[in-house]
C-alpha cells in the first residue's frame, strides 16, 4: 500500500469526523399533535435525539429511561435551566417553553447522552 | 413537572368541603380536567380518586380553581426502588467483570510467562481461533452495551464513551482475528494478537462502572436520610378513636396525637397539649422548640417531651420536609460557571479523541519503527481506551451534589451554582441587626420620664400609640405595658414615620414617639434627656423619646439581647477572612454598642428599610464581594442586591425565595457553615476537573507514544483501560470526601 494512500485515508476519516460529528446534524422529529413526545433513555442515547417544536410555545416531554448505568439518571436542559433525575422505567413528563427560536441542548450530566429541543 | 404513567389512579385529599353540592362542584372541575376519565369524591373521607392521563399539579390546580384545596395521598417517595435497580445494575457491571477477567487474565498471564503460541504455526493459529472466539463472546456478552451506545449514538451524529471503549476494543479484536486469519498480511515481527488486552480493557471498565457507582450511592446520602424522616405511619384520630394508618392515607384537616419520642408525621397545627420539639433534623437549631396550641410542627421532626394533639395542614408533596428535598434535589442539579469550561470540552471531546487517534495512526506510520502495523494499532487502541470524557463531565456535578446535600444537614439549603461560586469570592458578609445578630425579642430595659410623668404613665401613654404600629420595638413595649397591667387608651389617626417612630392621638392628646431625629424635626426640646438618652443607647439600648401635646414626657429604651453564639459565629467569618459589616435601623450608638460588643468591623446605623439594597450597592461600588445576611422577607431587595442572599432563621418555613441560600437555623453560625461548604465544594470541583484535566492532557499523548522518541516510553492498552476505569472512580471519591467536612462550630 503506498504511504500516500494511507495518509490520504487518514485525512479522509478526520474529515469524515468533523463532517459527522460536528457539520452535519440528524433529522429532527417534528412535533405534531397533541400529548407528549416520548423519549426513549437507552444505550447512550435519546431517541428520537431532534425535537422539532414551534418557538414560545410549551411542549411536553416524556422522559422513559430504560438504561440503569447512572450516567443516565437526570436529564439536563442547561440553557432553560432545567434538570430532571430520571428513575428506571418510570415516566417523567417535563414541559418547557423554548423562549425562542433556537436549539436547546439536552444532555446527561456528563454531556455524553445528548439532544436537542429545535425551536422554530 | 410531574410523573405519570398511561392510565393512572391518584388519590387526592380534599379540604373545604361543606356540603353534597360541593363534591358535585369538586367532580366536575376534576372531570374537565383533559385526560382525566373518572373522578369520584368521598365525602365522608374529604378524598377523590381520579383516573386518567394527567399529571396530580394540573387535577390540584383545579380544585383550587374551583374553590377547594386539595394535595395529593402520597408519602415520599423513598429511595428503595431506586436503590434495588442501581443494586441490580451493580451486580450485572460485576458479572460482566468477571466474565471479562475470566477469559482476559489468563490470557494475559500467558502472555507475560512467554508460553504463547505463535501465530506462525498452524496449532497456534488453531488456539488462537479458539481465543478469539472466546474474546468474541466477552465482546458482545460483557462489552455489548459499548458497542449498541457507539452504534446508536453513531447514528445520532454523536459520540460518547462507548464509542471510545468500543472502537478501541473492536480493532484490537479485528486486526488479532486477521492477523490470526491471514498471518502473511503483516511483516513477521507483527504479527502478535491483541485479544487479552481487549478482553481486560472491558473487564476493567465494567469494573470500574461497578466501583464508581457504588461510591456514587454515598453522593445522595443526604437526600436519603431526608426521606428517612418521615414516618411511614402516623397516628390518627377518627371518630374518637386512635387509628394507626399509613402516612399516605393522612388526609387535610385529620386530628392526629403525637406522644414522647415519636416523629411527627405530617405538618401542621398544634390544637391540644404542649411539648418541645427536636427540630434539628431539618434546621440544625439544636436545642427543642416548645410547642403549644397553635403552633405549628413540621413532619419529621421529633417529639421529645409532652404529648399533644395536632390538626394536619400540609400533607405529601407540600410539607416542608417535602419542599426541602425538592429545594436539595433542585440543587443538586445547579451548575456554577466553573464547569462550563469542562461541558464546553466534554460537548467536543469524544471527536477530538477519534482525531487523535487518526493522528496517531498516521504517525506511527510515517516516523514509526517497524513494526510499524503493530505500532499503529496499540498506539492508536490506547489512546482511544486511555481518554476519560466522564472524569470531565463529573467532576463538576458530583461535587455539587455532595456539597449541597452536605449544606442542607445543616441547615443551609443553597439555591443554586451561583452561590456556591461566588461564596469563594466574598470579601464582605453584611449583616441585619435584628433578628441576625440579635435575638429579634425585644424587650422595656428603661422607663425614664420627665416633669410630672410616672413610669407607668410613661409606658402606658407610649403603648397606647405604638398597638397600630408592627415595629417589633412596639410590639415589646406593648408587651411591658401588658406585664406591668396599664390599661392601654385607643389611638386615633395613627401614622408611622418610616424609620423615625409613630403618631397619633391618645386620650385626645398629641402624642409623638420617635428617635431623637423625629424629635428635631418637629421641635421639641428633649434638653437633659439626650444625655441620659445617650448612655442608653452607648449600652446597646434603643431609646425612644415620647412627647405629648408638643412637650417632652420621658425616655423609654428597649434593648434587644444579642445571639449568645454571634459573637464566636463572626469570629469564624473573620477567620474565614471577612469583613463584617452590620447594617441597621437603629441609632448608631446603640448599633456601636452591639457590634462592639460581637467584634463587628463597620457599622451602617440609621438605615431606612428602603436603603438597604442601596449601602450593599454602594459597598460593592468600593470593591466588596458582599454576602448579605437577613430575613427573607424584609431585607428582600438587599439580598437580591447582594452577590449572595443568605435568608436566616426561617425556621421549617422554606417557602422564602428571595435569598440565594436559605438558613433554617438563626444562629450566625449557619452562614459561617454555608460559605465554609460553598467554599470546600468549589475547591473540590477544582481538583476534580485539574485531576480530569491533567490526566486527559498528560495521558493521551503518552498513549500516542510522545515519550517513545526520548525514553522508548510506549503505554500498554491494559494500563490505559486500568487507568481510564479509576479515573471516574477517583472523581467520585474525591467528591465524597465533601461527607467529611465538620463546621467549626459544634454546638
Amino acid at each position: 500500500m503506498s504511504a500516500w494512500a494511507v495518509n490520504l485515508a487518514g485525512m479522509a476519516a478526520i474529515a469524515a469526523i468533523v463532517w459527522w460529528f460536528w457539520l452535519s446534524r440528524p433529522n429532527a422529529r417534528r412535533l405534531t399533535g397533541a400529548g407528549p413526545i416520548e423519549v426513549l433513555v437507552d444505550n447512550g442515547v435519546y431517541t428520537p435525539g431532534r425535537i422539532e417544536t414551534p418557538a414560545g410555545q410549551p411542549v411536553t416531554l416524556r422522559f422513559v429511561r430504560k438504561d440503569a448505568s447512572p450516567c443516565a439518571e437526570k436529564v439536563v436542559f442547561d440553557s432553560l435551566g432545567v434538570s430532571v433525575d430520571l428513575p428506571v422505567d418510570e415516566p417523567r413528563d417535563i414541559t418547557l417553553t423554548p423562549p425562542a427560536a433556537g436549539e436547546y441542548e439536552f444532555t446527561c450530566q456528563m454531556r455524553m447522552y445528548r439532544g436537542a429541543l429545535v425551536a422554530r | 413537572m410531574n410523573a405519570q404513567g398511561d392510565s393512572s389512579v391518584s388519590r387526592l385529599s380534599i379540604s373545604g368541603m361543606s356540603c353534597a353540592g360541593c363534591v358535585a362542584t369538586v367532580e366536575n372541575a376534576l372531570r374537565e380536567v383533559p385526560g382525566v376519565t373518572a373522578a369520584s369524591v368521598n365525602f365522608a373521607e374529604h378524598t377523590a380518586e381520579v383516573t386518567g392521563q394527567v399529571g396530580t399539579e394540573q387535577l390540584v390546580e383545579a380544585v383550587r380553581e374551583a374553590g377547594y384545596d386539595a394535595a395529593e395521598l402520597r408519602g415520599l417517595a423513598d429511595e428503595s426502588q431506586k436503590e434495588a435497580a442501581e443494586f441490580a445494575h451493580y451486580r450485572t457491571l460485576l458479572r460482566k467483570a468477571a466474565v471479562a477477567g475470566a477469559v482476559g487474565l489468563p490470557l494475559f498471564l500467558l502472555g507475560i510467562s512467554g508460553y504463547m503460541p505463535s501465530l506462525d504455526t498452524g496449532l497456534g493459529r488453531v488456539f488462537w481461533l479458539i481465543v478469539g472466539a472466546a474474546t468474541l463472546f466477552v465482546l458482545i456478552y460483557s462489552g455489548g452495551h459499548f458497542f449498541t451506545g457507539a452504534w446508536k449514538s453513531f447514528r445520532n451524529h454523536n459520540a460518547n464513551m462507548d464509542t471510545l471503549i468500543a472502537l478501541g476494543t473492536g480493532s484490537a479484536w479485528v486486526y488479532s482475528m486477521a492477523v490470526t486469519l491471514f498471518p502473511a498480511i503483516v511483516p513477521s515481527l507483527a504479527r502478535h494478537a491483541y485479544f487479552e488486552a481487549a478482553a481486560i480493557i472491558i473487564a476493567l471498565i465494567n469494573f470500574g462502572s461497578a466501583l464508581e457507582m457504588r461510591a456514587r450511592g454515598k453522593t445522595s446520602e443526604a437526600i436519603k436520610r431526608l426521606i428517612g424522616l418521615q414516618p411511614k405511619t402516623a397516628r390518627v384520630i377518627r371518630d374518637g378513636q386512635e387509628l394507626d394508618v399509613p402516612i399516605e392515607r393522612v388526609g387535610f384537616d385529620e386530628t392526629l396525637r403525637v406522644r414522647p419520642g415519636e416523629k411527627i408525621p405530617v405538618d401542621g397545627s398544634v390544637i391540644e397539649g404542649h411539648s418541645n420539639v427536636d427540630e434539628s433534623m431539618l434546621t440544625g437549631e439544636p436545642i427543642p422548640v416548645p410547642k403549644q396550641t397553635g403552633d405549628e410542627v413540621a413532619a419529621g421532626t421529633l417529639n421529645k417531651t409532652g404529648s399533644f394533639l395536632f390538626k394536619a395542614t400540609r400533607i405529601g408533596h407540600d410539607t416542608a420536609l417535602a419542599r426541602i428535598i425538592d429545594l436539595v434535589r433542585t440543587a443538586q442539579n445547579a451548575k456554577p460557571a466553573i464547569g462550563r469550561l469542562a461541558d464546553k470540552i466534554s460537548a467536543v471531546f469524544v471527536p477530538i479523541v477519534l482525531i487523535v487517534a487518526v493522528l496517531t495512526v498516521l504517525a506511527w506510520f510515517n516516523f514509526g519503527p517497524e513494526p510499524r502495523v503493530s505500532y499503529m494499532l496499540v498506539t492508536a487502541m490506547t489512546v482511544l481506551i486511555i481518554a476519560c470524557p466522564c472524569a470531565l463531565g463529573l467532576a463538576t456535578p458530583i461535587s455539587i451534589m455532595v456539597g449541597v446535600g452536605k449544606a442542607a444537614e445543616y441547615g443551609v439549603l443553597i439555591r443554586n451554582g451561583e452561590a456556591l461560586q461566588q461564596a469563594r469570592r466574598l470579601t464582605t458578609v453584611v449583616l441585619d441587626k435584628t433578628g441576625t445578630v440579635t435575638k429579634g425579642q425585644p424587650t422595656v430595659t428603661a422607663r425614664v420620664p420627665v416633669g410630672d410623668w410616672n413610669e407607668d404613665e410613661l409606658l402606658r401613654m407610649a403603648a397606647s400609640i405604638e398597638t397600630g404600629s408592627e415595629h417589633p420595638l412596639a410590639e415589646a413595649i406593648v408587651a411591658a405595658a401588658r406585664e406591668t397591667e396599664v390599661s392601654l387608651s385607643p389611638v386615633a389617626g395613627f401614622a408611622a414615620i418610616a424609620g423615625h417612630g409613630v403618631e397619633g392621638r391618645v386620650d385626645d392628646r398629641t402624642v409623638l414617639f420617635g428617635n431623637q431625629k423625629l424629635m428635631n424635626d418637629r421641635g421639641i426640646g428633649l434638653g437633659a434627656l439626650t444625655e441620659r438618652a445617650a448612655e442608653l443607647a452607648a449600652d446597646g439600648h434603643t431609646p425612644m423619646y415620647l412627647a405629648v401635646d408638643g412637650a417632652i414626657a420621658g425616655v423609654v429604651a428597649v434593648a434587644d439581647p444579642i445571639k449568645d453564639d454571634s459573637r464566636s459565629a463572626i469570629e469564624r467569618l473573620h477567620d474565614a477572612g471577612l469583613n463584617v459589616v452590620m447594617l441597621t435601623g437603629d441609632n448608631r450608638a446603640t448599633a456601636e454598642a452591639v457590634a462592639r460588643q460581637v467584634g463587628i468591623d463597620e457599622v451602617m446605623a440609621e438605615v431606612l428599610p428602603g436603603q438597604k439594597a442601596d449601602k450593599v450597592a454602594a459597598l460593592q461600588a468600593r470593591g466588596a464581594i458582599v454576602g448579605m445576611v437577613g430575613d427573607g422577607i424584609n431585607d428582600a431587595p438587599a439580598l437580591a442586591r447582594a452577590d449572595v442572599g443568605y435568608a436566616i432563621g426561617t425556621g421549617t418555613d422554606v417557602a422564602i425565595e428571595s435569598a440565594d441560600v436559605t438558613l433554617m437555623r438563626g444562629s450566625l453560625h449557619g452562614v459561617a457553615d454555608a460559605i465554609g461548604i460553598s467554599r470546600a465544594t468549589v475547591r473540590n470541583i477544582k481538583q476534580n476537573l485539574f485531576g480530569a484535566f491533567v490526566y486527559n492532557t498528560l495521558g493521551i499523548p503518552v498513549a500516542a507514544g510522545v515519550l517513545f522518541p526520548f525514553i522508548g516510553l510506549l503505554l500498554n492498552p491494559i494500563i490505559a483501560g486500568a487507568a481510564m476505569a479509576m479515573s471516574s472512580v477517583t472523581v467520585v471519591s474525591n467528591a465524597n470526601r465533601l461527607r467529611f467536612y465538620k463546621s467549626a462550630h459544634t454546638s
